[in-house]
Order: C-alpha cells, then structure tokens, then sequence
C-alpha cells in the first residue's frame, strides 16, 4: 500500500449512489473509474476501460462471484474479472488497473494517485 | 467448363446435385438437371405425410441455386452414347458426364384391371393427388401389397375414410422386415384400426363394375371377394433402367443400373445413383444408401476417389402409429444363429435378437410396438451384445440398460447410418465442445436426416467426460426450467432469496439475467427497480443496445412495421437532433446508433411524447411481428396480414423469454414477410391462417414448421399464446424455439399435443399467464423518463453528470456518424468447426 500520508483521496459521490451489486462511473484525475460496491458492501475500483474491447464499460458490467473471488463480467463480451486484483480470470495475460478505495463521511473516495 | 447431365430430380439426385454443387467451389461444371415429373425434387419419404395435411410445397426439397438448369417435365427418352447427349422432347443435352438418378417404378402385377380407373399406384404426389380425388364420396379400398408401402398406403385410405382391405401374398405383414412373430404382433395392431388384412393370398383379378366405368373390388386367389371403389397397388418396385438399357449399358441380374463401387457403369462417362443403380448387382430400396451413392459421384467428379461401402437395410418406421424396426440378418439366416425373443402380449411387445453361435456377438434383430432400443442395437451389429438381452429388449429400455449399451458401443460402429457417422465422430465432436445435440449436428451431420439416432446423441453426450450438466451455471445446479418452477410454485421474488435458498455465492453474468428474465416473465413488474436492476444485462439495465463504442441504440417500436409520415419525421428530427447513426433493420423498424448513456432519457423523451414505445431490441424478448402489405394493398392478399402483425406485436410486446422471439405475417403463400424464418409465422390462407412454429435466421437458419392450417384468428392467437408461455416456462437459457422444439422428446406431435389437445393439463395455466401478461404491460420507457430516480442512473460520471465520455468520438461515413475508435479491432468469435465425415 502507498503511503496514506502521500496519498491523495478524492471524494467521487454519497456511498449510497453505488447501489449493491452495481457500478458507477467516476473521472478521477482525467481517468475513468469503475467503482462497484459487492452484495457484503465492499467496494472496489478498477479502470473503467474493457481493456479487450478499449471501451469504457466496465462500469456497466454484471457484478457477482466466482469461486472466492468477487467479480465483474464485461457488458461487451463478457470476460469476468475479479475486483481484487484487476485480473482477468477468462484471458490469461489481461488486466485492468485497481485503485484503493474507501467510505469516509458517508463519501466513496477513490485513491488519485 | 464441363456439362453434366442429371436424369431425375428425385431426392437422390437432388442431394447429389447439391453435394457436387457445395463442393465444385472452381465451378468446373455446368449441371443441366431432366426431370419427368413436374414438380421439382421433394421428400417421397415422407410422401404419406401429404394426407396429414402437410402441403406439396411443405415436402419440396428444391433450394435455389442459379448455376443449376432445371428442367421440368421433360423425360429423357434417349442417351446417345457415341454423340455424348441425352435427348428429350424438347432438345438434345451434351454432356461429359451423365448421372442417372431414375429411382423406380411400381411394379403392377399382370392380372386384368389393373388400368381400370379407381386403379393407383403409391409413388409420386400426382399419385397421392388423384388418390384423394377419387376417393371422395367413396367408401371402401383395398391395398394389394402388405409391405412397408401397402401399410402406408392403407393408411392413406384410412385417413381418407375409407373402410379398408390389405391383400398380401406373403404369410405375414411386411415380410421383408419382420419375422413370423412380428408379423403376428404387427397384424394385431393393424387389425385394431379396421384394416382388415388378407394374408397368404394373392390377387388374381381386379373387377369392374357392371357398367365398367370404374373398379368395383378384387377376387383373392382363395376365392374370396373383397368390394373396393378405390384400390392402390403396392407391390414392390423395380427400378428405372430403360433409358440405361437402350442405350446398351448393363443391367443387374434383377434389374437396376448395374456399377461399380464408384458408381460408375462401364461407360466411364455415365453413373447410375439411388434405387436405380444396381451397385455391383444389388439394389438399394431406401434413401440412405441413395445418399451415400449421391456423396460417392459427387466425389469422383471432383477429382476425389470415394467409393460406396454398401449400406445395411435395417429399418425403422411408424406405420399406423406402430413402431416397427428390423436391422442386420433379421430373419436369421446366418449359419447355427441363435434367437433371443421376448413378447409381452400386455404391452403388445415382440422383440427378437439374433446372435451368434456362441451367443457374443449380435447379428441383427426385429422390434414391433416400442423401438426404443433400435439405435443402439442397429449400431451394435457385428459386434458384442451392448448388455444382457433382455434388459436391451424389455420396453423403456433407455434406462440403465441401454446407457451401459451405448457405452460398449466400439468406436467404428456408425451412429447415424443416414449420414454415416461413428460414434468416434461424434464424442470426438463432443470434445471439440459440441454441448447439445444441435451442435453436433451441425458440426457432424448426425441425426440430420431421419431423426431416429438423436436419442443416441443425448445418451453419448451423458456418458461422454462432458457431462451434459444442466446446471445454469457454478451458481445453481438447476437447469432453467428446474429455476422457473422453483420461481413460479414458491413465489420466490428476488435474486437474493434464490440464490441463498437454491444456490451458491453471488450470481454472475449468465445466472443472473436468466433469473431476471424468469423473474420479468412472471410478472414482477418494471425490470429495473430494486434489486432486479443488478441482475440486468447492461442492455436491458438501460433498455438500450450497447455497440462497440460503449454507447447505445435505439429501437422505437413500429408495430408490424407501419408507421405515420409524422412519426417517421419525429424519428428523423430525434437523430438529428442527437447526431444519430440511422439505419432500417431487418425487423422494419429503425435503429438510432451512437446514443450516449446520458442522452438516451432525453432521446426517450421525445420519442415517448411523439407515442413510442420501447421496441425491447434490447431485451430477451419479443422483437417485432413483421408484415407483408397484405390483402389492404396487395392484389394477390387474401387477409390483413398487417392488421394480424399489429394485433400480435401489441399482445406479446414487453414479454420476457428465454431468448429474443421474431414473427412475421404473410399475407398470401407468396410469403414476403419471410414468416417461415421465424420462431412464429403466420401465412395467410383462403380460409385463415396457417401457423409455423420453430424457424430463424442467424448462424444455422432453418424453415418453421407447419404447426396447424386453416386456424381462425381466434384459434391461432390462442395457440400462439400457449406455444410462447410453453417456451418460456420450458426452454433452456438462450435457446431458441427451433432448439427447444428439436431437445423435446417427442418434438413437434409433443407440442401439438400439449398446446392444441392439452394433452399436460397446462393450458388454463398458460392461457392466464398471458392474460396477467397483456394486462400488466406497461412501456418501460415511459415508466423511467416519467421518474427522475430512475433517469438518474442514466449518467456518464457521477461525478461528473455533464461530461460526456471523452473518449467516445465519431467519424463520417457516407455522411453519417460512426465510431472513431483508434484501433478498430475486430472481434474474434467462436465459430463452429465443420466436421468432414467421411
Ligand atoms: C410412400 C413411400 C414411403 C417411403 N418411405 C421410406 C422410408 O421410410 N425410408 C426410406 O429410406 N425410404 C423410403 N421410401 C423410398 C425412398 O423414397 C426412395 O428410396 C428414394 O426416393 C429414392 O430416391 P431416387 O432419387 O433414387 O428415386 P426417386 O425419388 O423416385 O426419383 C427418381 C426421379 O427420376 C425421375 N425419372 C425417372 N426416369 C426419368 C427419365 N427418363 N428422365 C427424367 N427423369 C426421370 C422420376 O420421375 C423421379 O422423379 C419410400 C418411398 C415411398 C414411395
Ligand atoms: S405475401 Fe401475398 S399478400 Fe403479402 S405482399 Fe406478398 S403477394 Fe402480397
């Protein structure tokens, strides 16, 4: 993790805007960014580009699980993609960004740096 | 390029126009086909077909291909050999190659009155036409023949009304393919439908009435007399040698065209294929082995060296709704062979298994009255018994007992003898991916053509490593059907309660639009409230079809295709206005490209103030019910096709299913609303309508089949109603309709039985469920604009509602707006592999 001291956080909506099981889509820093919260509300962020497709989607992907791993399927062609780690779990060798992400004041912020 | 000249366009030399035709991509030869009948090839297998109803042009098996010149009604009376070319009345045909495909004639047996009229034979649709002329305000026929053509033919002449005789020389019913027994069992069944049936007793003479005019019944060699207005010689065939004889070419010893294994005569210039040919002296009386020889020639004439294997004769049919099957040396004519048989007078059974001396290996066998266990004995034959005898034999035997049969089927044994493919090809198929029995078909040909292997399909895919799974996905272990009814009699209302009660973890993107879909169907109201809204596919959470760009289109909904000068300018201004990508769809209506998530409120808006509704292009769902012009414009119209379109497309908009439905209605048999490429097609007739059921377009297209005719709109709204509900309470996720008829047992008479005989009890159920389904709807786009809770969701960034995604952008082609991408990638899909079988 980066150092919280430097970090910058930058406050994107009301937690409650990120419904369950959904995402939104934030421009942080001139970068578009998937937030999804999961069904525990956890949340996660990602790039919002489909990084197979160059389309930015993700936000607008189905969120569920496979196995352990949280996930979001791309609205385009569907590869999955677990919300930890960016990974693709359908295309071995694909990823997206992650960016920290976290509730304070009843605030979702994003991490900008 | 080199000339072909095809004499017949019967079914074998319609398959081989069409295999030499896919084949000869260098277009080497140009294929003038000379046909005698007037009509262009059609399936004679299914000939009897025609007195249930089905139409000449439902059993035509012409496809339209510009390089092939058809000439109908114009025999070959001549082939010259040393000028090289077939003469007809209407000219003379070169050829470099000729391929004869004559089929046979009926043999009539010489005793008088056999030209009398009232006196037919049973081969040709103008045979079937005059039957059933003659046959009106008659009461009584007789068949000469009890083999496989008589028992139809009497059938014929049952259907017809007719009080009806078979006359058959032999002992016994269909001598050819069953025993003593059988034939016993057969008789039983036969006699049950009033046929009254002759057996051990010829015809000596066919009578005419006192004042001659017309045939008045038969005198049987046992002195009897049996009255019949109408009789139908069936007594076997022969085939059609005579032009191939005068022409000098050699005959069979017992007729036939007579060739090699290459199907070529000793003119190395002219081939003989189907009934015909006489390879290596013997002929061949069924379609398959015709196919075969057709593959063979196409072949050869491209270069290849493939030879005709010869083909076993087993059998298996329905006759008089009785299923009869014999298959391998069924009469036991291998030396020292024993006979295993089984006969339940109870369930009016009879089996027979023919074995070896030692009892190991199976030679062949009869089924009367269930041939459940036909496949798997037919493809076990020359080898060992697939399980103990009388566990393959007893009835409902595709329980354990044929599992394990199919199991110890050898890998070369053939599967689909229609189309020759092994069980090899086909679990080698199934690990290349084919999941469902559609798949393989298209990837192996098998179950294509005569159906009966297809129970063998699903038992390969059961017991082959890809365990044909129902589970939806790693979420539930139920298949689609299995959650609908767990929905549906538990009442369950949410994807939460489902999944914790019935399934495991959190859903993904195939579980949960299938429940959202499920959950639309039984009526839960607007799609996207609560938690229904998470488990929409992003084109249904914003009621728009995503492209490739990340933005949207917009489908209004023109029902039936009609629509106001007025409206049609409200759609122009809207893409003007939003810099739209415009273009008109196959459906007749019009799609708006290039919307932006948060310009499509504001696109709705406008669009809903004008009187649109949502056109669901993006949803599982209805799409439209396209229409010709109909009798309201068309001088050829004989009902309202549109009226009907917009009638329907207003009843089944909105409705949710496991996949997209398409319709059309054609207002007249010319059929330009292309109804027959639809789930559900309507095609307008004198007296109503007549219902298709089961066609698409897309990767595998295929024909709708005739469902019921003549319907009244009432009936044929009711049966749409029930056809729809079915499928949707039925069917696997993303299954079409034609897939989903295909999978059911006992396919389309199963569906017929349920929706239009109630034959399940279920159509008080599927009759409401509609019902709640027109009454409830309600436009979801109106629903959303109407809300600005709901419109909220529809923003670029929510932290920055007014920015537009700045990396969508648009070029100009052909002057309107397309997307700019930077790499514009195309997009890899799974294509299926075409198997090569042989
Ligand atoms: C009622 C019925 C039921 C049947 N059921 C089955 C079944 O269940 N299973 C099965 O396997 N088989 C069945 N058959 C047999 C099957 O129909 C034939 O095996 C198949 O049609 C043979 O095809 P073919 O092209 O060789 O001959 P055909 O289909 O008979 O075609 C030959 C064509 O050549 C034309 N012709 C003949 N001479 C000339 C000439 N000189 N010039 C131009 N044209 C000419 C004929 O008019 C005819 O149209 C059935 C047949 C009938 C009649
Ligand atoms: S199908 Fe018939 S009614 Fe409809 S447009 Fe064509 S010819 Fe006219």
């Amino acid at each position: 993790m980066t150092d919280t001291l430097t970090e910058r956080w930058e406050a994107v909506c009301p937690q409650q805007r990120v419904e369950p099981e959904r995402g939104v889509a934030a421009l942080v820093d001139g970068t578009q960014v998937a937030i999804f919260r999961t069904y525990d509300d956890q949340l996660f962020a990602i790039e919002n580009r489909d990084p197979i497709a160059g389309a930015n989607v993700m936000s607008r992907g189905i969120v569920g699980s496979r196995g352990e791993a949280p996930t979001v399927a791309s609205p385009l062609h569907k590869e999955v993609y677990d919300l930890r780690t960016g990974e693709c779990l359908d295309v071995a060798g694909v990823a997206v960004r992650t960016f920290a992400v976290r509730v304070r004041d009843g605030m979702v912020e994003v991490s900008a740096t | 390029m080199k000339s072909l000249v095809v004499v017949g366009n019967g079914m074998v030399g319609q398959r081989f126009v069409e295999a030499l035709r896919s084949r000869d991509t260098a277009g080497e030869w140009r294929v003038t086909v000379l046909a005698e009948e007037g009509r262009a090839a059609y399936d004679r297998v299914r000939l009897s077909a025609f007195f249930d109803g089905v139409s000449a042009e439902e059993l035509s098996l012409h496809t339209e291909d510009s390089g092939v010149d058809l000439r109908l009604g114009e025999p070959v009376m001549r082939v010259d050999r040393q000028r090289r070319v077939a003469v007809t009345g209407g000219g003379e045909y070169p050829y470099d190659a000729l391929v004869f495909a004559t089929g046979s004639y009926p043999f009539v047996p010489p005793v008088d009155g056999t030209d009398l009229p009232g006196v037919f034979v049973y081969r040709t649709l103008d045979d079937l036409e005059a039957i059933r002329e003659h046959a009106k305000g008659r009461r009584t026929g007789a068949v000469i023949g009890g083999g496989l053509l008589g028992l139809e033919a009497a059938n014929a002449l049952r259907l017809l009304g007719l009080s009806t005789h078979v006359v058959e020389f032999a002992p016994r019913l269909m001598p050819v393919q069953v025993d003593e027994a059988g034939g016993a069992m057969l008789r039983r069944y036969v006699e049950e439908l009033d046929v009254k049936v002759h057996t051990g007793t010829g015809t000596t003479a066919i009578r005419p009435r006192t004042d001659g005019q017309a045939v008045h019944g038969l005198t049987l060699s046992d002195g009897s007399w049996v009255q019949a207005d109408i009789v139908v010689v069936a007594a076997g065939i022969r085939p059609r040698d005579d032009v191939a004889r005068a022409a000098g070419l050699d005959t069979g010893e017992r007729g036939g065209i007579l060739v090699d294994t290459a199907c070529r005569t000793a003119d190395e210039r002219i081939w003989a294929i189907g009934e015909c040919a006489a390879v290596e002296g013997r002929c061949y009386g069924l379609v398959a082995p015709g196919y075969a020889m057709a593959e063979v020639v196409a072949d050869r004439l491209l270069g290849g060296q493939a030879t005709f294997p010869g083909a076993d004769m087993s059998t298996k049919l329905k006759l008089l709704g009785v299923d009869v099957a014999s298959f391998g040396d069924a009469h036991g004519a291998t030396e020292g062979c024993l006979d295993v048989t089984f006969t339940d007078p109870a369930t009016r059974v009879y089996a027979k298994l023919v074995l070896s001396d030692d009892a190991k290996t199976l030679l062949g066998g009869v089924l009367v009255g269930d041939a459940s266990a036909y496949p798997t004995l037919r493809a076990s034959v020359g080898g060992p018994l697939p399980g103990p005898p009388l566990a393959l034999l007893a009835p409902e035997s595709d329980g354990a007992g044929t599992r394990s049969g199919i199991a110890a089927l050898p890998g070369g044994a053939q599967v689909c003898s229609c189309n020759a493919v092994t069980k090899d090809q086909i679990v080698g198929a199934i690990h290349e991916g084919c999941a469902d029995v559609p798949a393989i078909k298209a990837c192996t040909r098998a179950g294509t053509s005569c159906g009966s292997c297809v129970p063998m399909l699903k038992q390969l895919l059961a017991v082959s490593g890809v365990q044909l799974s129902k589970a939806l996905c790693e979420h539930f272990e139920h298949s689609r059907q299995e959650l609908f009814e767990i929905v549906r009699v538990r009442g369950i209302r949410t994807f939460s309660q489902l999944v914790t009660e019935h399934g495991r973890g959190r859903g993904c993107d195939i579980c949960k639009p299938a429940v959202a879909s499920i959950l639309a169907s039984l009526g839960n109201g607007y799609v996207l409230d609560g938690e229904q809204a998470t488990l929409q596919d992003t084109n249904d959470h914003f009621l728009a079809n995503i492209q490739r760009d990340g933005t949207y289109s917009v489908v209004p909904r023109i029902p039936g295709g009609e629509i106001t000068p007025e409206k049609l300018i409200v759609i122009g201004e809207v893409a003007r206005d939003f810099g739209l990508y415009t273009k008109i769809t196959g459906g007749q209506r019009i799609d708006l490209f290039g919307a932006r998530v948060e310009q499509l409120p504001r696109i709705w808006r406008r669009l809903v103030d004008a009187g649109f509704e949502s056109g669901h292009a993006y949803g599982k769902a209805l799409r439209t019910v396209k229409s010709c012009v109909g009798s309201t414009w068309c001088r050829y119209g004989v009902q309202d096709s549109v009226g009907l379109a917009v009638a329907l497309e207003l009843r089944y908009r909105g409705l949710r299913a496991p996949h997209k439905i398409k319709s059309a209605v054609s207002g007249c048999a010319r059929e330009c609303a292309e109804a027959r490429s639809k789930d559900f097609g309507i095609i307008a007739t004198d007296s109503g309508w007549n219902l298709y059921v089961g066609g698409n377009g897309g990767f595998r297209p295929r024909h709708a089949d005739l469902f019921a005719s003549d319907l009244s709109t009432d009936d044929l709204v009711r049966y749409v109603d029930r056809f729809l509900m079915f499928y949707i309470r039925t069917a696997d996720r993303l299954q079409r309709t034609a897939a989903w008829i295909e999978a059911m047992d006992g396919g389309l008479d199963h569906l017929r039985a349920v929706i239009v005989d109630d034959s399940l009890g279920l159509c008080a159920d599927l009759d409401a469920a509609i019902a709640r389904h027109v009454e409830s709807y309600e436009d979801e786009w109106r629903a959303t604009v109407d809300d600005p809770e709901r419109v909220r969701r529809f923003t670029s960034f929510v932290n920055a509602p007014d920015t537009p995604d700045p990396s969508i952008t648009f070029a100009v082609e052909r002057g309107q707006p397309v997307p700019a991408l930077g790499e514009r990638r195309p997009v890899v899909l799974g294509l299926p592999t075409m198997g090569v079988s042989q």
